[in-house]
Parts: C-alpha cells; sequence; structure tokens
C-alpha cells in the first residue's frame, strides 16, 4: 500500500504545482490587458486625482509582484474580492451561480454517463453488427454538431412544436422541483448530448482494445457468453480509461457550459463570466477562471486516484524490484 | 548413474471396441493472409479415446494449435473451418449452433494456454477466475466449488492452498500459475483438457514439477487429453500416443515408445536435433573480459554478489541458472544498465566504467546484446533495413550505397538474403526475427555478445539452425560469447565454459566437460537432472528417486526459491 499512497501524494503535488501556475497565468493575463482599469470603469471624463484616488483603492498602484501575493493570500482564506461593477462580496455572488452550474451538471452526467458507458458495452457486445453501426456512427453525429446549433434544435422541438418544456429556465421560486426539473431539462440534455458521444465511443475503443488480451480468448474457451466476456473479463481491465474519460466530462460539463447557459439565459457560472467580460468586472472574471481550473484539477486528481485503484497490479505491487 | 528397477508407469490401455471421445475427419482449417485465404490444416483425421493422451508436436507452423483450438470448435480471428467434421462425444462442433459449442467449453472440454501470465485475467483473484465455471454454468455452489479448487490446488502441490486464490495473477509465480490454471481446468472435471505448450515458457526444474503435476491429475482423473508442444521429450512423459504434424499434415502417429525407439521418418528425429549438437573442446584463448568480485543490487536488495568470470577471446561462457538466479542481473551488470555496487569489469585490458553514459562510443560498440524476444526487441514499424541500417551508421557512420552494401553483407552472413529487405518484423517468423536481432548486433562490429535466453522462445529445429548460426559466426569473426540460458541441451551446443549461478551467486564454474560430468553440486545436479530424457520413464524415474533421496523432493525445490528478476519467463 505504500507505494499507492506515495502515488497519490505525488499526484497531490503536481495537482497544486498545476493551480499555482494557473494563478499565475490567469493573474498575469489580466493584467496584460490593454488599457487601465480605473480609466475605463471611471471613463472618459474623470479627473487625474479621481482616477489617481481610484487605483489606490483598487490597489493598482502596488508592484505586480505584490499585487499577486496579496490576491493569493486572500483566495487562500477564502476571499475572492469584491466586484467592481455591484462591490458585492464575490463569494456571495458565485455560490449560488456556482450551485446552480453543478446542478445542471449532475443532471447531465446523470443521463449522460450511464447511457454512454451502457451503449458503449452493447457496441462492443454487438461489435460489428447493426447496433454497433447505428449507436457509433450517432455518436459521432451528436458530437459533431456544435451545441447551441443542439440546443436550438430541442428548443425548436420541444418548446416551439410540442410545447412540453420552457425554451428559456428562468429561476421561478416556489414551483416545486417539477417545475425545477422542467426549466433544467432542455440545458441538461443539450449538454448530455454534447457528452454522451464522446463516453460511448472511449467505453468502446477502450474495450475493443481489451479484447484482443489472451484472457479474453481464455474467457471464450472457459464457455462466457459474449456479454459476461465484455462485463466481467473485458470492462475491469478498460476501466482506466473510461475513467478517465468520464471525468474529463464531468469536468467539461462544468466548466464548459458557458454557451448552453447563455442560449437558456441560464443563470450559472459560465453566464455570469460572460457578464463580467463584457462589464471588465476584472476580479470576478479572475474568481471564475480560477474556480474552473480548480475544478479541472481536483477532477483529474479523481480520475488518477479512482485509476490506481481499480488496477489490482498498481494497488497491490509486488514484493520486490 | 545406476538406476535399479523403477516400475513401468502405468499405461491405462483404452479399449478399442468404445467409441471415441473425439473424431477429427478431414478437417480443413483456412487462414487469411490480406484477401486470399490459404489451407493451413490439410484434412486432418485425428482420434481420442475417453483417458487418453495424445501428444501433438512439430515445429511453430505445423498448426498444433490451430487443431488444439479446433477440438473446442473455436477458431482464431483470421482462421476458419473450411471441411470436415470434429465429433465430440458424436455431436459435431462444427455443424451445432455457437450458444452450443458454448456449453460443452469449461465443462466438458477445457483449455490449458501456454502462457499463464497472460491469460488469466489481471483484474480478478485467481480463486474467482478458478471457480467461474464451475458456479456460473456447472450449477455448483460457490463453497462447493471453492473446496473444490481448494482440494486440486492441493493434489497440484501449490503452496498454501487456502489462501493462494485469494492473490491476483501479478502475485504469483509463472510455474505456480500454470498450476492453478491446470486447476481451473479440471474444476469442472471436464471429459477433455488441450494443453497447449503449457511448459514451454518455463525453466527446467518449474517445468518438472508442473509436469509432474498435470500428469498425476490427468491419470487421477482419468481426463483425456490433448497435449501440444514442440519438445518430444518433454511430450514423451504424458502421452500414450503421438502425432507429429508439419506444416499442417501428419507426419507419423505411433504410440510414444515405439515413435521413440523407431521413429520412420527423418523428419521426426530433426525434431530433438538440438540435442545432439556438441561443441568440441576448444585451446586457452587470450581473456576479453573478467569480472573481479562484483556485486550489483536494486535498492537496498543484493542481487550479485561476488561475481569473478573470465570471458575468453572467440570462446563462449554459458551462464545457467533458473528465473531469478541473477542471469539477467549480470548482463546489466556488464552492458552498464545496472552499475555495479563492488568490484571491477576490465575489458580487453582497460577497465570499463561502470554506467552505460560514461562509455565510449567504442566501447559501447564493442559490446552488443541479443535478446529472448525478438518481438520486444524489433521496433514493429522499422524494415530490416533500418533495423540494421540504423547501428551501421550511428557506428561506422556509413550512408547511403556503403550501408545498403554492407546491410546485404550482413543479411548474407545470417542467410537471409535482400528479399528480406523491406520486411517489418511482423512479416518474419520467429527464427527469422532473431537473425535480424543478430545481424543488428553485428552491425557494429562487436568483440562480446550477450546473449540472454536468445534460443528459449524458438522450437528446436529453429534452435539448432541459430545455434549453428552463431557457432559459425563466433569462428569466422573470433566472437566471444557470454550465452545466459537454463537449457542444458543449449548449452552443450554452445559452451565452452559454464558458470552456474542460483540467488546471484555463482555455484559452480569451470570447463564445460567438468562441470557437465559428475560429480556435482546438489545444485548443479538438480539442473542437470531435470532436464527431460527422450525416454518416457525418465519423469517416473526422477521422481522416484528425488523421492528416495529426501530433500530434494520434485514438487518444493521451486517454492522454495525467490521468484525475482527474470520479467520475461
Amino acid at each position: 500500500m505504500g507505494s499507492v499512497a506515495e502515488l497519490l501524494a505525488k499526484r497531490l503535488v503536481f495537482g497544486i504545482a498545476t493551480l499555482w501556475v494557473i494563478s499565475l497565468l490567469v493573474f498575469s493575463a489580466v493584467n496584460l490587458l490593454p488599457g487601465d482599469l480605473a480609466d475605463a470603469i471611471l471613463g472618459q471624463g474623470a479627473t487625474p486625482e479621481a482616477v489617481a484616488a481610484f487605483r489606490a483603492e483598487l490597489g493598482l498602484d502596488q508592484p505586480v509582484a505584490s499585487r499577486y501575493l496579496n490576491w493569493v493570500a486572500d483566495i487562500l482564506h477564502g476571499d475572492l474580492g469584491r466586484s467592481l461593477a455591484n462591490d458585492r462580496p464575490i463569494s456571495e455572488l458565485v455560490a449560488g451561480r456556482l450551485a446552480n452550474t453543478v446542478r445542471l451538471a449532475i443532471l447531465a452526467a446523470f443521463i449522460a454517463i450511464p447511457a454512454g458507458v451502457g451503449l458503449g458495452i452493447l457496441a462492443t457486445v454487438y461489435r460489428d453488427r447493426p447496433f454497433d453501426r447505428a449507436t457509433t456512427t450517432a455518436s459521432l453525429i451528436a458530437i459533431s454538431f456544435p451545441e447551441f446549433f443542439t440546443a436550438y434544435i430541442l428548443v425548436a422541438l420541444f418548446s416551439v412544436t410540442l410545447g412540453w418544456l420552457p425554451a428559456v429556465a428562468i429561476e421561478t421560486r416556489g414551483g416545486g422541483w417539477q417545475q425545477a426539473l422542467r426549466e433544467i431539462a432542455l440545458p441538461a440534455l443539450t449538454l448530455a448530448l454534447a457528452v454522451v458521444g464522446y463516453v460511448l465511443r472511449m467505453t468502446r475503443a477502450a474495450i475493443v482494445n481489451v479484447m484482443a488480451a489472451p484472457y479474453i480468448e481464455m474467457a471464450q474457451l472457459k464457455g462466457a457468453s459474449p456479454l459476461r466476456i465484455v462485463t466481467r473479463h473485458a470492462l475491469p481491465n478498460a476501466l482506466s480509461p473510461i475513467i478517465n474519460v468520464v471525468i474529463i466530462n464531468l469536468a467539461y460539463l462544468v466548466v464548459g457550459v458557458v454557451v448552453v447557459e447563455v442560449v437558456f439565459v441560464y443563470p450559472g457560472l459560465g453566464q455570469l463570466l460572460v457578464d463580467s467580460v463584457s462589464k471588465r468586472d476584472i476580479p470576478v472574471v479572475q474568481a471564475c477562471c480560477i474556480i474552473f481550473a480548480a475544478t479541472y484539477v481536483l477532477l483529474n486528481l479523481l480520475a488518477d486516484i479512482l485509476s490506481v485503484l481499480s488496477n489490482p497490479r498498481l494497488r497491490r505491487p509486488r514484493q520486490q524490484v | 548413474m545406476i538406476i535399479d528397477q523403477v516400475p513401468q508407469r502405468i499405461v491405462p490401455a483404452p479399449c478399442n471396441d468404445e467409441a471415441p471421445l473425439l473424431d477429427m475427419r478431414g478437417l480443413r482449417i483456412e487462414a487469411r493472409s490480406g484477401e486470399a485465404w490459404h489451407v493451413i490444416v490439410h484434412g486432418l483425421d485425428l482420434t481420442l479415446r475417453r483417458g487418453e493422451v495424445l501428444g501433438l508436436i512439430g515445429e511453430s507452423g505445423a498448426g498444433k494449435s490451430t487443431i488444439g483450438l479446433a477440438a473446442m470448435g473455436h477458431a482464431r480471428p483470421g482462421c476458419r473451418f473450411a471441411g470436415g467434421s470434429i465429433l465430440f462425444s458424436g455431436r459435431d462442433l462444427l455443424r451445432e449452433p455457437a450458444a452450443g459449442r458454448r456449453a460443452l467449453r469449461g465443462t466438458r472440454i477445457a483449455y490449458v494456454a501456454q502462457s499463464a501470465a497472460a491469460a488469466f485475467n489481471p483484474a480478478h483473484r485467481l480463486i474467482d477466475q478458478v471457480v467461474e465455471t464451475a458456479v456460473e454454468r456447472g450449477g455448483r455452489s460457490r463453497v462447493d466449488a471453492m473446496a473444490d479448487a481448494k482440494d486440486l490446488f492441493r493434489r497440484l502441490s501449490l503452496p498454501e492452498p487456502e489462501t493462494i486464490g485469494l492473490r491476483y495473477p501479478h502475485e504469483v509465480s509463472g510455474g505456480q500459475l500454470q498450476r492453478v490454471m491446470t486447476a481451473m481446468a479440471m474444476v469442472c472435471r471436464p471429459d477433455l483438457i488441450i494443453f497447449d505448450e503449457p511448459t514451454t515458457a518455463l525453466d527446467v526444474t518449474t517445468q518438472v514439477e508442473v509436469l509432474a503435476a498435470i500428469r498425476s491429475v490427468v491419470e487421477d482423473f482419468h481426463t483425456a487429453a490433448l497435449y501440444i508442444t514442440h519438445d518430444l521429450a518433454v511430450v514423451a512423459q504424458l502421452a500414450h500416443r503421438i502425432m507429429v504434424l508439419r506444416h499442417g499434415r501428419l507426419v507419423e502417429e505411433a504410440p510414444t515408445r515405439t515413435m521413440l525407439e523407431a521413429p520412420c521418418e527423418d523428419y521426426t528425429r530433426s525434431l530433438w536435433a538440438v540435442r545432439t549438437l556438441e561443441k568440441p573442446a576448444e585451446p586457452e584463448a587470450p581473456c576479453l573480459l573478467q569480472m573481479e568480485q562484483v556485486g550489483a543490487a536494486y535498492g537496498a536488495r543484493r542481487v550479485l554478489d561476488d561475481i569473478s568470470i573470465r570471458i575468453e577471446r572467440g570462446r563462449t561462457v554459458a551462464v545457467v541458472g533458473e528465473s531469478g538466479s541473477g542471469k539477467s542481473t549480470l548482463a546489466r551488470v556488464i552492458t552498464g544498465l545496472l552499475p555495479p555496487v563492488a568490484g571491477a569489469i576490465v575489458f580487453a585490458g582497460e577497465p570499463l566504467p561502470a554506467q552505460t553514459q560514461k562509455r565510449s562510443k567504442a566501447q559501447l560498440r564493442r559490446i552488443q546484446m541479443i535478446y529472448q524476444s525478438p518481438d520486444a526487441a524489433l521496433n514493429p514499424r522499422h524494415t530490416v533495413r533500418e533495423v540494421i541500417g540504423r547501428p551501421l551508421e550511428f557506428y561506422g557512420g556509413l550512408k547511403g550505397r556503403e550501408r545498403e552494401v554492407r546491410t546485404l553483407a550482413l543479411l548474407d552472413m545470417i542467410e537471409m538474403s535482400a528479399t528480406h529487405l523491406d520486411r517489418l518484423p511482423s512479416e518474419l517468423s520467429g527464427g527469422q526475427k532473431q537473425r535480424i536481432c543478430i545481424a543488428r548486433a553485428l552491425a557494429a562490429e562487436p568483440e562480446l555478445m550477450i546473449c540472454d535466453e536468445v534460443t528459449s522462445a524458438l522450437d528446436q529445429i529453429v534452435q539448432a539452425g541459430i545455434l549453428k548460426l552463431l557457432r559459425q559466426l563466433q569462428t569466422e569473426l573470433s566472437l566471444s560469447y557470454l550465452f545466459i540460458t537454463h537449457d542444458i541441451a543449449t548449452v552443450k551446443a554452445i559452451a565452452d565454459r559454464i558458470v552456474v549461478m542460483h540467488r546471484g551467486k555463482i555455484v559452480e564454474q569451470g570447463d564445460k566437460r567438468e562441470i557437465l560430468a559428475p560429480p556435482h553440486p546438489a545444485y548443479t545436479e538438480l539442473l542437470l537432472s531435470s532436464v527431460p530424457g527422450l525416454d518416457p520413464d525418465w519423469l517416473t524415474r526422477l521422481l522416484a528417486e528425488r523421492e528416495r533421496d529426501g530433500g530434494t523432493h520434485a514438487t518444493s525445490w521451486p517454492d522454495r526459491l525467490p521468484k525475482t528478476g527474470n520479467r520475461h519467463v
């Protein structure tokens, strides 16, 4: 077990280092933006004194290094700063939006991942048969459509033609969970369609890759049924790539929702990011970027851990060189 | 050594009036190459009675494994049945629907694969794999099947029969895995087991115990078996009858004793060709490489201790010992891949730097290495031209026309030709691939070649060819070989001196004739006595002898040895 702990510790250190590099990138990218923040906010009519005073208030008169250190120290204390647009604490602003985004991601994942993995397994059981061809072709089509296109198709179908579901997802209070579900059904479905194809194809590819192994022939010669060969003999050895693709797609569901949120006017983190960029609300943009990056890093760390735990050879290394 | 009367093994004579268990008639199997199908099994007839063990032998490509799998109604991808019938207790497997064939597999016909390490699923515990068929399809309870599996483990002399099943395949040695696989085949008490080269990948000492274990359970349960191998001596210990195959056709068929005493065909005799090779004695020569009290370690674990070896110019030193004895580690130390922690190596009169990085290009060039598995040692995407041309360019600075001429000359040396220049490794046979590896090493114009089990993966006829080639090259180019092997027949064929290793230490070393002549230290004796003799009573006699000697019981030795190092065995 010693080496597993070591392996995980190493991954954790890498994860933290990645986050640190990202924080540097985000900070310097924002600082490299042309124009002065204070100028931009106060407009052309502001007096030089007013601009200087505002710069001091924002801490912009301090050297870059100390501003970076202050920013990181604040984040580590859970303080993401204050919004320039409305002066509210960013953590407060972000919390509700993040919850919305995560809720949407979870629903999409609940549709996409079981469907993707399940269909991927079935596609290998019926490899090179009509079912396999149909699912792999369909998944390619789903991947190829841009999300906003899928979104509008779904809206045209379910909202305009059939009238079953609302076209926008503006939060209404007190509608009960059925109402809430109705509201996020279309964005969740759009996201699910974007993801399910990747999961399906990767699951199929990972299992097919294992199907050439001698132990699969052995399972055939033991008389195992095709379904059992795939689920019991091939799948456990294909888990690592499948876990990775599932997790990357989970991260995408949290991070990559910007377009979908905008299309459905869904009050999530992606909307907030887009709004803040247009308002030049730099601290909020920085905070969103860091949250997105942290989500990626943490989920990838989780994928690494699960991959190690799913492999007996890593979990129980031989007691020797 | 004179052995007093040993009772002959009782061969249950299968009665002839009984209907055969397995009856293949005019079996034709085709394999695809590109778009075309060509025949690889040409109308074979094969009959097996209940309780009978039939040996199938022949060189690689003879169609042995294909026939073995056909007995289960299985054709590998790229192969297909093209005619004939395979009757298993009266049912024609070729006309049976897939579900019907599947119902027989595992329950009535079982399979034991060559490489147990590859054939066990790495994701599951052994016991779960052993009882799978019995529980899923044999209608037995898990508890009952597990008790039975443990009983089989015990019969097969596996250590810790109660708990060994809880381990994963990577936690068990190759010889033990092979016995676990036999238990897996046996757990449903099938009528027929196909053994597909079950001991080929094992070293001699392990082979003996696996053979003994297989024979005892097959006889105890009166199970019929098809035993596939390229080693006649191995099959002679088990089979009642032997079929010799070549290119998918029967060469000859006879009861085991008749076959060994009076083979009808020259081809059959050539199957033990390698055993008849023997290198004549040569005079002493100047020293090329000298190791003085060398020690090496992986981390804190000492793997080589006090190794002193002398290799003369134009001579061969064979290093023998079983897996884990430190043979390959020795090669890694000489090549500089594993710098020694003690001692010194002198090469051609100069001290050799410990690490590869600190050696000059000339020093690197003068020591070359050939590995056991040419598949692993050759880049599958490089053609023969690139494989051989690369060291010519790297060490000799040859380009263009010059390089081409030299490549052709090297191909000529290894008895291959320009037609092979643009082939990929996948388009060559096992023996040809190993020849290409030899040519690649020769391209550097080395003085010392380290050959690590270079013939172990090849069948006997191909082995004999490679060994003759190496000997011829040695005479022509005055090459020195450090020849690592676990096979005594190979040692006889190529060595001048022998070094016997065990657990990282030298047990004894000396001139070949001295070492091979008794008396031997106990460990050398064990190694030598484990080489199967071409005599159907060899195993019976060996077991009886070891039983009588007490301590060195056949099935207790290798379990006590460390299972380390040699990942490829």
